[in-house]
Formats: structure tokens, sequence, C-alpha cells
């Protein structure tokens, strides 16, 4: 509870809860980002991510629960947190029918940053987001990366302390989405905290500092990725064999493994180190077992994913994590 | 700079955002032109000599068909930039820069101050093209500066309610095609008034509607401070109508602004 108290917080909410009518969509969520860091809310579409995020950014109103902003009430101060934040939503929100540069000069007049310091701010993010030679086109011209770089180039140009990107990466090419990454370092690099939504478990577990997994409007998991992977079972090898007889031989000799008769495989509990992993095959070779293939699972935030929202096979997962 | 000199500067900001648009995709502001020019041209150049005829014959005024539908016309330019609002407004309140918008600390109003801002202009400078047209086939006025400076402020009136009115139209409108549906029916209501043939030419119940609809009392004084036909009651029915149409457009537009929700 001491983290409460400490203003390194930049984000914190405390049983927020909204509902459309009898439908909720988040139910008493409790959130805290420490500045400087990257937090990745992490959930299936539906989950309530973007709710949160349209939350925390003033764009809509909780029903309940005590949230804090770059040290601001969102409730009583939204327009203290609206200076002190930067959205890039997940629909890109820039001007069509404007220029890139316009659209920059745009925001950066209606922060009153003055006339030639937005044109010198326009051109340094133009240039930082590789949009320096489509500056004086359409963003209708764009493509979808680009649109997604101008979008952020935007929520950029009054250098938030705070920054809430829903979905920055959704339908991006693996280059742009490599690209965004290197932006989002960078941001935090340079002293920004990063409050971001995503349903891929890759950029959660590639980005952030902290992350939480949001379930149909609940958060059933909070910490590292480290700590997110230690919730569900460790990892395991799995071994193929040619036949029957040599899986039951191998069986007999490896204690504790699962036994697949169909797909003539073993699999038994492993860290995957190499040391355990040349034990098991010595083990098998003394006996003059012959092994087909091996593989070495180590658990990702899939596994995690899966086995707390229970997306896909619910059943399965749960199992796994009891 | 106070909370005042913020919205102004952010109005403007929005101003000069919805005139580039307007400079860049000009269509819809043109088309809002060309309708009035092409009807003045049509009522003029076709049908002005029968037209002419029948009013001279129902004792209306015989300095020629021009004088008695310009005034109508004028309105009607008025009415026509409409459209161009609803639509703008209407773009922008589904796309996704509302929501940029609406998270930035930045005066609220100024969004709609500077589409109302950006729309008059435009009306107003396709009046005044209009009012140039009519004078090249005919039109000769004969109001005094006091009389144009009167019904200049009653165009301003006008243009002020049905920019409003259109504001509200695109804040409701759920896609760009509705919002450019609903002010048809406020483009062709002068039909439906004295401005193209006296209500008193009018079957009955038809008539009934055309003598208590704004367009009559309006192009009546319009009509009678250009060309010093009698203007009588219609004046000040006329600004009612304005000023009433004027304000609830424009609580009624900030009412759904305020209450309008990311979706």
């Amino acid at each position: 509870m001491t983290q409460q108290t400490t203003p390194a917080l930049a984000v914190s909410a405390n049983g927020l809860r909204k509902s459309y009518g009898d439908k909720t969509v988040l139910d008493g969520i409790d959130l805290d980002v420490a500045e400087r860091t990257i937090f990745a809310l992490l959930g299936p579409n539906g989950a309530g991510k973007t709710t949160t995020v349209q939350i925390l950014s003033t764009l809509i109103t909780a029903d309940a629960g005590q949230l804090r902003v770059g040290g601001h009430d969102v409730a009583r101060d939204p327009e203290a947190v609206r200076a002190a934040t930067g959205v890039a939503g997940q629909y890109s929100a820039v001007d069509d029918l404007l220029t890139g540069e316009e659209n920059l000069i745009l925001i950066a007049d209606l922060l009153h940053l003055g006339r030639s310091e937005g044109r010198r701010r326009a051109a340094e993010l133009l240039e930082r987001f590789d949009l320096s030679e489509a500056a004086t086109k359409t963003a209708a011209t764009y493509s979808g990366g680009m649109r997604r770089r101008l979008d952020l180039a935007m929520t950029l140009v009054g250098r938030p302390r705070i920054i809430f990107l829903d979905e920055p990466t959704a339908g991006l090419d693996p280059r742009s989405r490599r690209t965004m990454w290197q932006i989002v370092r960078e941001l935090v690099a340079d002293g920004a905290t990063i409050f971001l939504t995503t349903q891929y478990l890759e950029e959660a577990d590639r980005l952030a500092d902290r992350i939480a997994v949001l379930d149909r409007g609940k958060l059933v998991a909070d910490g590292t990725a480290d700590e997110l992977k230690r919730l569900v079972s460790g990892g395991h090898i799995r071994l193929r064999f040619a036949d029957a007889s040599a899986l039951a031989a191998a069986a007999r000799l490896l204690a504790g493994s699962a036994r697949d008769d169909e797909a003539l495989t073993l699999q038994l509990p492993s860290d995957g180190s190499v040391q355990s992993v040349r034990a098991v095959l010595a083990r098998l070779d003394a006996q003059a077992i012959d092994v087909e293939e091996l593989s070495i699972h180590t658990p990702d935030l899939d596994d995690v994913f899966l086995a707390l929202t229970g997306t896909h096979d619910g059943e399965n997962h749960k199992e796994l994590i009891a | 700079m106070s909370a005042m000199a913020y919205a102004m500067t952010d109005s403007a900001t929005m101003l000069r955002r919805n005139l580039r648009h307007a400079l860049r995709y000009p269509s819809l502001t043109l088309a809002g032109l060309m309708m009035p020019i092409v009807i003045l041209l049509l009522f003029v150049g076709v049908l002005g000599d029968t037209l002419g005829a029948g009013l001279h014959g129902a004792g209306g005024s015989d300095a020629g068909y021009v004088n008695y539908v310009a005034p109508g016309i004028i309105l009607m330019t008025v009415a026509s930039g409409c459209l161009a609002t609803a639509v703008a407004v209407c773009v922008d309140m589904t796309g996704g820069i509302i929501n940029r918008f609406r998270t930035m600390a930045i005066s609220r109003a100024s969004l709609l101050t500077g589409h109302v801002l950006g729309s008059m202009i435009q009306t107003l400078i396709s009046t005044g093209v209009v009012i140039g047209v009519a004078v090249l086939l005919g039109f000769a006025p004969t109001a005094g500066p006091l009389e144009w400076l009167a019904a200049a402020g009653l165009l301003v009136l006008l243009a002020f309610a049905l920019t409003w009115l259109a504001v509200l139209i695109g804040l409701v409108a759920k896609s760009a095609e509705s919002a450019s549906n609903t002010p048809l029916l406020i483009q062709f209501l002068p039909f439906v008034s004295s401005a193209f043939v006296p209500v008193d030419s009018m079957p009955a119940g038809v008539r009934w509607f055309a003598e208590n609809q704004p367009f009559t009392p309006i192009t009546e004084t319009i009509r009678g401070l250009l060309l010093g036909t009698p203007v009588g009651s219609h004046a000040a029915i006329a600004a009612a109508w304005c000023v009433g149409v004027a304000l609830i457009s424009y609580f009624g537009a900030r009412a759904v602004f305020n209450r309008a929700r990311a979706s």
C-alpha cells in the first residue's frame, strides 16, 4: 500500500467501474503504473481495454473508482489530466484533408506553442517519424503505417509526460510494428510513461515492464512478464518415438512423464536447460531407446494468456494452472 | 492568456482548418453556390417571361421577374450553405479526430465555433456572388446604404441561424449521407414561399403553409429593403424566426455536442 502514496505513480486506478446499461464493461479494476515505465494492458477483444484508456484519458467518465493520472484526479480535474497526457487511439485521429505537416501544426496551434516553435516541432517530428518526404501530401494518401506514425507524432507535439496508446500496432505489418516498438522504447528513454493496450502477447512481452491481463472487465493477473510466466506450469520437453515399444520402454524409464500413445510422444517436466535435456537423453541412450524427435517448450505469454482468460480451450488450461 | 483568449485563439485555429478544407476541397461549397445560380438562370432566363406576366396579372410588381425572384434566390444561397456545414460537422464527429480534440486541453466549443465561422464566411461570400449574378441579369435594387445594411444584417442573422441548425443536423446525423439529406429540405423550403410566386396565387393548403413558414417573411423583408415594396410586420416576424431557430439550434447543438461520447 505504500505505493499509493509514492508520487512516482503516473497512473493509478482503484475500483474502476463502468457499465453501459446492464452490461458491465469494467468490474472494479485496480492498477498502478510507475513513472518512466511501459505498462501493457493485455486482453482479448471486448475485454474492456479501450474503455479503460478512454476513461483514463478523460474521453468518457467512470461510474466509480479513484483515478489519478499525472498526479491529477481524473474526475475532478480533467483539464489538468488532458494537459499532461497524450492519447493515440485505435483509429488514427488525423485530419485526412490536411497534409502531414498541417496536421502537426494544427495540433501545435491548439497547444499554443507559437508559430515558429510549432513549425520547428512539426519539422522535428516529421523527421523523427520518417515522414519528411510525405510532409506536403494529404494524410488521406498515407499508408496504414504512415498514418499511425503521423497519429503518434500528433500525440507527441505537446511532449506529454504520460502517453496512452490503444493498440498501437493493430493492423500494422511486421516492419511497421518493429518501428513502433522502437519509438515506444525511445519515448520511455526520454522520460515518458507509456500505457498501452494490446492483444499481442509478444508485444507485451517485448515492451512492457509490467503487464496486466484484462478479461471480461476484470484483471486476472498483474506483474512482470516473468512473474506471469511463473503463473502457469513450468516448461517441458517432448520426445517422440518410432514405435509403441520404444515409447513404453521410455515411459517405464522416465517416471513422472505424460504419455500419448496416439502421437507416440512422452512429455516430461523440465526447465529446458541443456544439462537436464542431456541427462534425459543419456538415460535413454543407456537403454538403447531411440528418440525420433525432441522439442523443448518454455512457457510463453501465450500459455499465460490462454490459461488466464480461457479464450479457446479454457478447460485444458484451467487444469494447467491447478 | 485568459480562458476567453484561449477560446478565441482555438476558434481561430479551427476556423483556419475549416477554410483550408474548403479551399482544398471546394466541391461542396461550389455546389452550394452553383445551385442558386442555376435556379436563378432557369427562372429568369427560361421561365421569367411567363412568370413575370403572371405576376403582373396577379397584381405583382412589373419591374421584371428578376427583381421579384432575386431576394428569394439570395435566401436560397444562404440556405444551401447548410449542406456543406452539416456534412463537415458530421465527418468530424464520426471520424477519429474528434477524440483527439476531446483529449486535448483545448476549448471544447472551439470546434463548433470554427465550423460556424467558416461556414458563415463561405455563405456570405457565396451570397455576394449570387447578388452580383442577379445584378448582371438585370436585378436593380433601389435600396440606399441604410436599407442595404439592414438587409445584410438580416442575411447574416439568417446565415447564423441556419449554420447552427446545420451544425445540429451534422451532430445528430450518423453518417455523412444522412447529414447531407436533411439540409435539402431547408434548401427547398423557399420554393413553397413567396420567393418565386406570391402566396395568394397558391392553392389554399399550400398557401397557409407558405404564409406561415419562415422564408416568406424573410423574403418579403429582403424584398422590401432592397426594392422598396411594403415590409409591414414581416420584418419583426423574420427576425423572430431567425433568432428562434438560432437559439434552439445553438442550445441543441451544444447539448448534443457535450453529451456525445466516444463510441
